[in-house]
């Protein structure tokens, strides 16, 4: 099995708040992972540490052999790993001075040095994947909230991740969106994308993930196949959030 | 009290050909200025949020000190007291654009400060993880945005800046208002001068505007 992400006693702080707490985690390859837990449990925080968008005081955090080392130190590892790593934010963040093309084509030619010709083949292969290549030229503000977040994803794509991280992706999504965008995901994941996601889908956690995380109050309390969280949960905890988040 | 008093239309036309000369001055003291006190901007700006102390405070200072004392006193300063400091003479031009340059400099660093920072954070952690470095980051992504935002103040400022130059006639520079003062010298018309000068202060701001609100307009339509 090859590791692609490997955490060993991490910890992190904000100020005095303990938010991540000695998190050991480990995802394989081909692996999605699915994390869920209340707001405020450290879950975004803790796939924000994979791609250095957060730092971490202690413990080891090691992304496809790359070791980044505590407080943002080792820059070099943090960028060889932001070429490997994708991110999909809750708020799409994509760049609204740019055309929905040239999101996509920006990191390619700028990291890579990718010729414009292939970018731009690239970007239109992309959005027909994600199913939005009629919007190749218009701006991210003409688009919806679904098609932006696909977009998104396209651009995260563009740069051939080895892992693709999602923060929330469907949170800011009007409910009729959430639909189209998990599809791309679920596509995504048949194809062995390895993914980490953080989400409030519990249905898309149960059909989509080989292994669900629950967090709470920065600990991993409780992991394993969704069925079994889902089904059957150990820790008391789990069970409590279960049955708030499925009750309805 | 004599209230007899009659605008006195053929002394307002009279004065144009020599007050007209003084446009090129004021344009260029002005223009000249700005230019630099726009790189200065970018400059002292960018170097006012620098995450580095030794950085960010000298910058802080500079932009303190010149929005902190009036343009008029820096103008004196430059032209009559920095001479004793070089050892020659600065001649009345150089010592305007230097002022306009330094002052705007220091309202404009305040304006690339605070496009800079309206651009949410998303944007450059998009870019960061999209695997952009800090630099490729803030020019292709940060950049472009915050300074869309910052024509509307930056437009402010030109004209500020324009109407600032008229204080330059202390030091003898030949610009708008110097020239009305030395044709009211020997004509004694000034109510006409001066409103022949306003008006083409008025000329000059608000053809500057009219070109402001075309360059938004084609900026903000591309968003």
């Amino acid at each position: 099995m090859t590791h692609i992400v490997q955490m060993k006693g991490m910890n992190k702080y904000f100020g005095k708040l303990h938010v991540l707490k000695d998190i050991d985690l480990s995802v394989e390859q081909g692996e999605v992972v699915v994390i869920i837990g209340a707001s405020g449990s450290g879950k975004s925080t803790l796939i924000r540490c994979v791609n250095g968008l957060e730092e971490f005081e202690s413990g080891q955090l090691e992304v496809e052999g790359q070791k980044l080392a505590p407080k943002g130190g080792n820059q070099e590892a943090l960028s060889n790993i932001r070429k490997e790593v994708g991110m999909v934010f809750q708020q799409f963040n994509l760049f609204p001075h740019l055309t929905v093309k040239k999101n996509i084509m920006l990191a390619p030619q700028k990291v890579k040095n990718t010729p414009q010709t292939v970018a731009n083949a690239t970007a239109e292969r992309l959005l027909e994947r994600v199913g939005i290549g009629s919007q190749a030229d218009k701006y991210p503000t003409h688009l919806s909230g679904g098609q932006q977040q696909r977009v998104a994803i396209a651009r995260a794509l563009a740069m051939e991740p080895r892992l693709m991280l999602f923060d929330e992706p469907t949170s800011a999504l009007d409910p009729e969106m959430i639909g189209e965008v998990l599809d791309v995901m679920r596509e995504l994941a048949r194809e062995g994308m390895t993914m980490m996601v953080v989400t409030h889908e519990m249905g898309f956690a149960r059909e989509v993930a080989d292994r669900v995380i629950y967090i709470h109050e920065g600990q991993i309390v409780e992991q394993g196949k969704p069925d079994d969280v889902f089904d059957n949960p150990q820790n008391e905890r789990t069970q409590a959030f279960l049955s708030r988040v499925l009750a309805h | 009290m004599d209230s007899q008093f009659q605008f006195d239309w053929q002394a307002a036309i009279d004065s144009i050909p020599f007050l007209i000369k003084g446009i090129p001055y004021t344009l260029m003291i002005s223009f000249g200025g700005l230019m630099i006190g726009f790189a200065l901007g970018i400059i002292f700006g960018l170097l006012s949020i620098n995450k580095k102390w030794f950085l960010r405070w000298p910058a802080t200072a500079y932009i303190e000190i010149f929005r902190g004392t009036p343009i008029l006193v820096q103008v004196l300063f430059i032209f009559y007291g920095l001479p004793d400091l070089i050892g020659g003479p600065i001649d009345p031009l150089t010592a305007g654009i230097a002022a306009i340059a330094l002052n705007s400099g220091a309202y404009i660093s305040e304006v690339v400060r605070g496009g800079v920072q309206s651009i949410d954070k998303g944007q450059s952690e998009a870019g960061l993880s999209l695997g952009l470095s800090r630099t490729q980051t803030f020019w292709s992504i940060i950049w472009p945005q915050a300074f869309r935002r910052m024509i509307p103040p930056l437009g402010n400022q030109a004209i500020v800046s324009i109407k600032d130059t008229s204080l330059f006639s202390v030091i003898g520079v030949g610009e708008l208002v110097r020239q009305g003062q030395v044709y009211i010298a020997s004509t004694f018309t000034a109510f006409e001068v001066y409103f022949v000068v306003a008006i083409m202060y008025l000329a000059i701001t608000l053809s500057l505007s009219l070109i402001l609100r075309l360059v938004e307009r084609r900026g903000l339509a591309s968003v």
